[in-house]
């Protein structure tokens, strides 16, 4: 074996990652408010509409919300965070690429 | 993520399938491992509805599960509790590498993806330190935060780790304060974006000749061992100080882009500019050093020089080249700034960049629907977001502009071997001092 090199580490110093409480599920989705959150990116406006009609067609007792962010998808956005809180049960978030 | 941690909202996140390593690392690493993802056949972009139904229809294309029934489940079936992920986790960087062979660490730094594939320089403490001795600064000092995307966790280092890859790229001592300072810029030039952007980097100052940066001849190109070795340590930094930079996980760029070698990295010739320097131009004195960094480079458009009859309508053509949704920096050579002013009476930078501005227009049907138009700047829009909620008001046929002029840049480099000039197609992100990290 050639002679040993001690090298120093490139990487830099990552954030402890703490556990986030995730939401309880829902028992059904049956009378309740679902809403499908348009992330206005590559045609997933198009996409939604179509999960959309796959409700209505397959579980007509399920409510469902098209909504799309209020700005891009890189910023944050409570407005329509609260509506859900306040309005919805549950939210499909898409499409990410 | 927001919406399900913050808020308590069950969710099911969908994306394309592309992109499941990625949506996996990031959920992991905000601690949110459990997140429900579904995933969908890429590309969403560009399909029909009928072609859209069907992914809805169909399976998930990395489980064979229907799409729809792992949505539904995703929302209201229970966690177990090996879903979740660890309560806390800590991922440590030990300050040294296990000692080995030269051979056996080479392939170590290669298999970690911590270098660009080239051969580097390996980090030693002696190496390290020489590195260490052209700053005042402390080793331990932390110099900033980086991370590939915005969704990711920026990672924090020192003045110590970036002397390791300012050892690794094969920079020398005395260009450490420029690659000190790129990385207070915590600007990475390694983004994880699909589109595959490469930074720029533009050095102004004393510290270009204190170094024996290159300004004139070639400066863009392999011939200058300063612009070399700090553009190629810009890069490194980025990768291997924010987290990563790998295919598929840390970063997305469908084609990649051989800017990134070196991240562009050069001088601005000054001493042949007509105008002010870019520096003196964000706030800076013209005795003072700073380096200023642009990303988003992709599109390149050139020509020679400015012809005396059409030379608007030439400029105008290149401009309409770029896409919408990145602004021009015009890399001029000086014969060619001064061909601006001959041509143009442009006397002063400022004067040129309102000229480019009025001439760089289209329509606003073609303008609203390029697609990263539509990604980034027409949900702006709609929500009231000026410029762009004026343009929305306009017809279809009327001429608006294509760039804000506040995006809109002019650096000057080349050695006036010809007037060959060219248009980068890229964001300016800020100016930073070199002296403060002397």
């Amino acid at each position: 074996m050639g002679n040993l090199i001690t090298v120093l580490d490139p990487v830099g110093f990552a954030p402890k990652v703490t556990r986030k409480t995730l939401a309880p599920r829902l028992p059904t989705l049956e009378d309740q408010t679902v809403y499908l959150v348009d992330c206005r990116f590559d045609d997933s406006d198009v996409f939604f509409k179509q999960m959309q009609a796959w409700f209505a067609e397959h579980l007509p007792g399920v409510r469902t919300v098209l909504k799309p962010i209020s700005s891009v998808y890189l910023n944050d956005d409570p407005a329509t965070w609260e509506e859900i809180k306040a309005r919805g049960h549950a939210a499909i978030v898409g499409v990410g690429h | 993520m927001t919406i399900e941690a913050k808020y308590g909202v069950p969710t099911v996140a969908v994306h394309t399938d592309k992109f499941d390593r990625v949506v996996g690392s990031v959920a992991a690493t905000n601690g949110m491992a459990g997140l429900r993802q579904v995933f969908v056949p890429q590309p969403v972009m560009g399909k029909s509805p009928r072609e859209l139904r069907a992914y809805v229809d169909g399976m998930n294309p990395l489980t064979g599960r229907p799409v729809m029934q792992e949505v539904i489940e995703g929302l209201t079936q229970p966690f177990a509790d090996g879903d979740l992920g660890p309560v806390e986790f800590d991922r440590a960087t030990p300050r040294l590498v296990e000692p080995d062979t030269e051979e056996n660490l080479r392939r170590l730094f290669l298999e970690r993806n911590w270098t660009d594939t080239l051969p580097i320089v390996l980090p030693t403490e002696e190496r390290v330190t020489a590195m260490l001795a052209a700053t005042r600064r402390k080793p331990d000092e932390v110099v900033g935060r980086m991370r590939p995307t915005h969704f990711r966790e920026a990672w924090e280092y020192t003045v110590e780790k970036v002397a390791v890859n300012a050892v690794m790229a094969g920079a020398r001592p005395e260009y450490f304060p420029v690659i000190l300072a790129l990385a207070a810029t915590g600007v990475s030039a390694r983004g994880s974006t699909t589109s595959s952007m490469a930074a720029m980097v533009v050095v102004n100052g004393r510290i270009r000749h204190d170094i024996g940066m290159n300004a004139g001849t070639g400066a863009m190109a392999p011939y200058n061992h300063a612009n070399a070795t700090i553009g190629r340590a810009y890069g490194l930094l980025s990768q291997n100080l924010q987290g990563g930079s790998v295919p598929g996980l840390t970063y997305m760029g469908s084609q990649g882009n051989n800017y990134a070698y070196n991240s562009v990295t050069f001088a601005e010739n000054e001493e042949r500019s007509p105008w002010e320097p870019f520096h003196v131009q964000h706030g800076f004195r013209l005795t003072d050093s700073a380096v200023s960094v642009f990303t988003g480079c992709r599109a390149t458009a050139f020509t020679l020089g400015l012809r005396e009859k059409h030379w608007r309508e030439h400029v105008r053509n290149l401009l309409r080249g770029l896409d919408p949704h990145i602004p021009p920096t015009l890399l001029l050579d000086p014969i060619t700034a001064r061909q601006f002013i001959d041509r143009g009476g442009f006397t002063r930078k400022e004067a040129l960049i309102d000229w480019l501005y009025d001439t760089a227009r289209m329509p606003a049907g073609e303008y609203w629907d390029y697609q990263l138009v539509q990604n980034y700047i027409y949900p702006r829009a709609t929500f009231g977001e000026e410029p762009w909620a004026s343009k929305l008001k306009a017809a279809p046929d009327e001429l608006i502009s294509m760039f804000r002029r506040e995006d809109i840049h002019v650096v000057i480099v080349g050695g006036e071997t010809n007037g060959y000039w060219r248009i980068m197609g890229c964001t300016y992100q800020k100016t930073v001092s070199v002296d403060e990290w002397r």
